[in-house]
């Protein structure tokens, strides 16, 4: 489909790979701060799939959409090296604390104000797991959802998408405009492209641009700017927003003990293996 | 009203086991609470079907039997779910964790406004006291899940919102029949009066459905293999030992996403449930996302190279070395010892 809007909805998260003890405030919300972030590992299949689409058809322009705090601005460069056109960054501290309802309603509204034709994220963020967000942004927007796609294509002016599913593969046809989630099976994102690492090395958000010591961007060299937006620029309403917003609370945190069994401790030993594999055949554990 | 629903997903037209699990425990939360437990089907041709859910204790089945439900699609049936939610008012509302009902969940959960939490561990009914205004909310379903890598639980509640929703993995809850003549009311859902035409925009073309290849959940004997265990091919040390025993093989998260093993061998919080007789774990170190899947196993062993590996304490066995050493010593010794 020639001249299409796609926007890409893209998430920093921290590796959960890396999680240290401080992870967590007292409030139940994690600390980000203190965590290596990084780009969605399934946003950047979306992003493939959104650059696949920019590929293939004529006019089609890609905007990346994140909500974070600033530093998420590193998803949206990321995503600039990629193959991206622009991006927009959701930041305000009126959204911390926000649960998946509260982020979709936020979300929702930047992507009416960006106008799409077609969104496309990834199916869930590790740092959650719970790939709430793509359906309840479409359902915010009123739109049909397609999770699960692993490949779509246009036939027509309808997309053509395969879905995997727990338990098999569904191929399905949808109109625009449309919310598809796409999973982790779905071909990994290109990598950066040297050209436009160098033409967006120094995208920053105004917010970058007065708070960097800017002599290493070199006045000469005009900027290229990440659109910066806050609660006013989508026209929030803050009830809907941060924890007043968001219907499900942490009610409690606890730290994980597991319960200690007095275990038999052996080594990789000849006679160790060898007299636990009796033992376990002896009392009917294996046999 | 304000009873407890549990949406009931179809597998080959027969209910699934994550709906039964999940009915199971409606049932006590609802003697709980004082409350019915309504089932809610959804499909084509459901004659009958009432019949194999009331003796889980089940109330009232809601049947929507109508044609364009035969597959699962969101659009339709958000549209049925959310109107019949809007009707009966349920307190809570619990849904498997499956592909179904990880894209019918936050649909309805957005269009109802309530609050969702995802993959929960356990579901416990309790009172939450606000210090701010003095005041006591009394028996709201508390959504318990580990959250954060692992670091911690998470009880999650939503005292403003209702249903109280929440959805849970396949293999997580007990399955249990309450009376196998217990008999509730059937009502059927005039689907039609729920369902507008632009919700049939999306079309199924195709569909593949596969028959379950591998089933880990009704294995007695697990090898189960993580990260530690280093790459796809050192994997096939742990086949064999599986099929020497009579077992399956499992993996953890990290060796899923490493690409070690298949997502359907994934125990833990976000894969599957299991109770095995035993369960070996080769080179986890036992997150509580993993651990929250095995823990109720009859016996377990521990094979890691470090000996403060968290798994370890909750093994019977604690085999401090290799994986790649240890294994291919059980099998030496097994092959020596087993008539």
């Amino acid at each position: 489909m020639n001249g299409i809007k796609i926007v890409v909805l893209a998430k920093q998260v921290p590796d959960t790979r890396n999680v240290g003890p401080d992870a967590m405030k007292a409030d139940g919300t994690v600390n980000r701060s203190v965590l290596p972030a990084i780009f969605n590992p399934e946003d950047l299949n979306a992003l493939e799939q959104a650059l696949r689409i920019k590929e293939r058809y004529e006019g089609v322009t890609v905007t990346l959409l994140t909500m974070g705090p600033g530093r998420a601005a590193e998803i949206i460069r990321e995503g600039l090296y990629r193959g991206a056109d622009s991006g927009v960054l959701l930041t305000d501290r009126a959204f911390a604390g926000s649960d998946t309802l509260a982020t979709s309603y936020a979300l929702a509204l930047a992507v009416r104000s960006l106008a799409p034709d077609l969104v496309i994220g990834g199916r869930q963020a590790i740092d959650g797991d719970t790939a709430q967000v793509g359906p309840q942004v479409a359902e915010k927007l009123g739109w049909p959802q397609v999770t699960y796609a692993e490949e779509m294509h246009f036939e027509g002016e309808r997309l053509i998408i395969r879905r995997r599913l727990e338990r098999g593969v569904e191929t399905v046809s949808a109109p625009l405009p449309l919310v598809v989630t796409v999973n982790g099976t779905a071909p990994a994102c290109r990598y950066r492209n040297a050209k436009l690492l160098m033409k967006y090395k120094y995208a920053r958000t105004d917010t970058e641009l007065q708070t960097e010591s800017s002599d290493y961007i070199a006045a000469s060299r005009p900027v290229i700017k990440i659109t910066e937006w806050g609660v006013d620029a989508i026209s929030a309403d803050p009830e809907q927003l941060g924890l007043s917003g968001s219907p499900t609370k942490v009610k409690e945190i606890e730290n994980v003990i597991l319960q200690s069994k007095e275990s038999k401790r052996l080594t990789a030993s000849d006679s160790d293996i060898e007299s636990l594999v009796r033992e376990l055949l002896e009392n009917h554990t294996i046999g | 009203m304000n009873n407890l629903f549990v949406f009931c997903e179809l597998d080959e037209g027969r209910p699934a086991d994550v709906s039964l699990e999940l009915l199971t425990r409606g049932r006590s939360l609802a003697n709980t609470l004082g409350c019915r437990l309504e089932a809610v089907v959804l499909g084509s041709g459901l004659d009958g079907i009432e019949n194999e859910l009331y003796p889980y204790g089940v109330d009232v089945v809601h049947v929507g039997d109508d044609p364009v439900l035969e597959h699962y699609r969101t659009m339709p049936y958000t549209s049925v779910i959310t109107g019949l939610f809007r009707q009966e008012q349920p307190q809570i509302a619990l849904m498997g964790a499956t592909s179904t009902g990880r894209d019918l969940g936050p649909r309805v959960s957005s269009a109802l406004h309530s609050g969702l939490t995802a993959d929960c561990t356990s579901l416990e009914i309790g009172d939450h006291y606000v210090k701010k205004t003095d005041s006591t909310y009394k028996n709201l379903l508390y959504q318990i899940r580990p959250a954060f890598g692992g670091n911690i639980i998470a009880t999650i509640i939503n005292p403003d919102h209702r249903p109280q929703m929440a959805t849970v993995r396949e293999g997580v809850m007990k399955r249990e029949t309450v009376n196998k003549n217990y008999r509730g009311e059937l009502k059927k859902i005039d689907v039609s009066a729920f369902i507008k035409p632009e919700d049939l925009a999306v079309e199924i073309i195709e569909r593949h459905m596969e028959a379950r290849k591998v089933d880990i959940k009704s294995a007695q004997i697990i090898v189960s293999g993580g990260y530690g265990v280093g790459s796809k091919e050192n994997f096939a040390m742990l086949y064999e030992l599986a099929s020497l025993l009579g077992g399956e093989v499992a993996a953890s998260r990290a060796a899923v996403d490493a690409g070690y093993a298949g997502h359907e061998r994934q125990v833990g919080q976000t894969g599957v449930t299991v109770r095995p007789k035993l369960y070996i774990a080769c080179g986890i170190s036992g997150q509580i996302q993993h651990t929250a899947g095995m823990n109720q196993s009859g016996k377990i062993i521990s094979i890691n190279n470090d000996p403060m590996a968290p798994i370890n304490t909750i093994a019977d066995y604690v085999i401090n070395g290799d994986v790649g050493e240890v294994i291919p010593k059980l099998i030496k010794y097994y092959k020596a010892n087993a008539r």
